[in-house]
């Protein structure tokens, strides 16, 4: 597997930065000709991660959210969205579907079934009080 | 920003559209419980056919709503999502609550 381009970009946690983070994930993507289904998927677990950074990684506090983005020659998307917040105790429970710690926000505790079932794979590593790494892999399927 | 809206027949109808996300839906909450406890209508109905983009937010969205106007004494209904949200509303497993149409 050889990476064939990739992005960084750090922004803060403000809930007003999800567009935009989703937004330019998926046009880095672009490269890859993935479809219009494809493109959607990878908006919407990104998304999810980078809501969960805001909502939960910081609270109400901020703090800076990494995006690392990799393209691979054998047409790979590996996302890396970090943050350097609370980190999750367990995260086994955490991502449990329809497990929650922010209802009173309406939070509807699908973030990371979403990203499971809309990426190839879903990575998690978390430290409590130094942060979350969540990695996303999604394969675009070539055109024929 | 503008929320569109429509009262007739006891029938509130919210016309949601573009991009539903974390951010815009803490707005979105807001506006529509205004409405919904000033007008206690006996359907809210939440119009999705111009959302072009969805998380799991917008699934809180509703089922926030469904407990908001059920406080009103009213119910919800959801109608014409959009053929590119249908995974996630599959995947929500909201159909359960019986108020897609």
């Amino acid at each position: 597997m050889k990476v064939i381009n990739e992005m960084h970009l750090k922004f803060l946690s403000k809930s007003s930065n999800e567009s935009f983070a989703r937004s330019a994930v998926a046009a880095f993507v672009l490269e890859l000709d993935p479809t219009i289904t494809e493109l959607a998927d990878i908006k919407t677990a990104v998304s999810e991660a980078v809501t969960n950074a805001i909502v939960h990684g910081y609270q109400r506090e901020s703090g800076m959210i990494y995006i690392d983005v990799k393209l691979t020659d054998e047409n790979n998307v590996i996302i890396k969205i970090r943050d350097k917040g609370v980190g999750i105790e367990d995260i086994k429970q955490a991502m449990q579907p329809l497990f929650t710690t922010a209802e009173s926000e309406e939070r509807a505790g699908l973030g990371f079934a979403v990203m499971q079932s809309f990426t190839d794979n879903v990575k998690v590593t978390s430290a409590p009080q130094k942060g979350t790494t969540v990695t996303l892999k999604k394969r675009i399927i070539p055109l024929k | 920003m503008m929320l569109k809206t429509d009262y007739k027949d006891e029938v509130l109808t919210v016309h949601l559209s573009g991009e539903l996300d974390h951010n815009r839906a803490a707005n979105l909450r807001a506006k529509i419980d205004g409405r919904v406890n000033a007008l206690r209508p006996k359907t809210l109905e939440l119009d999705f056919s111009k959302v072009s983009f969805m998380d799991s937010s917008g699934i809180g969205l509703i089922m926030g709503r469904y407990r908001s106007v059920g406080l009103v004494g009213g119910k919800l209904r959801v109608v014409n999502i959009p053929d590119n949200l249908t995974k996630i509303f599959a995947l929500s497993g909201i159909s359960s609550l019986g108020v897609l149409k």
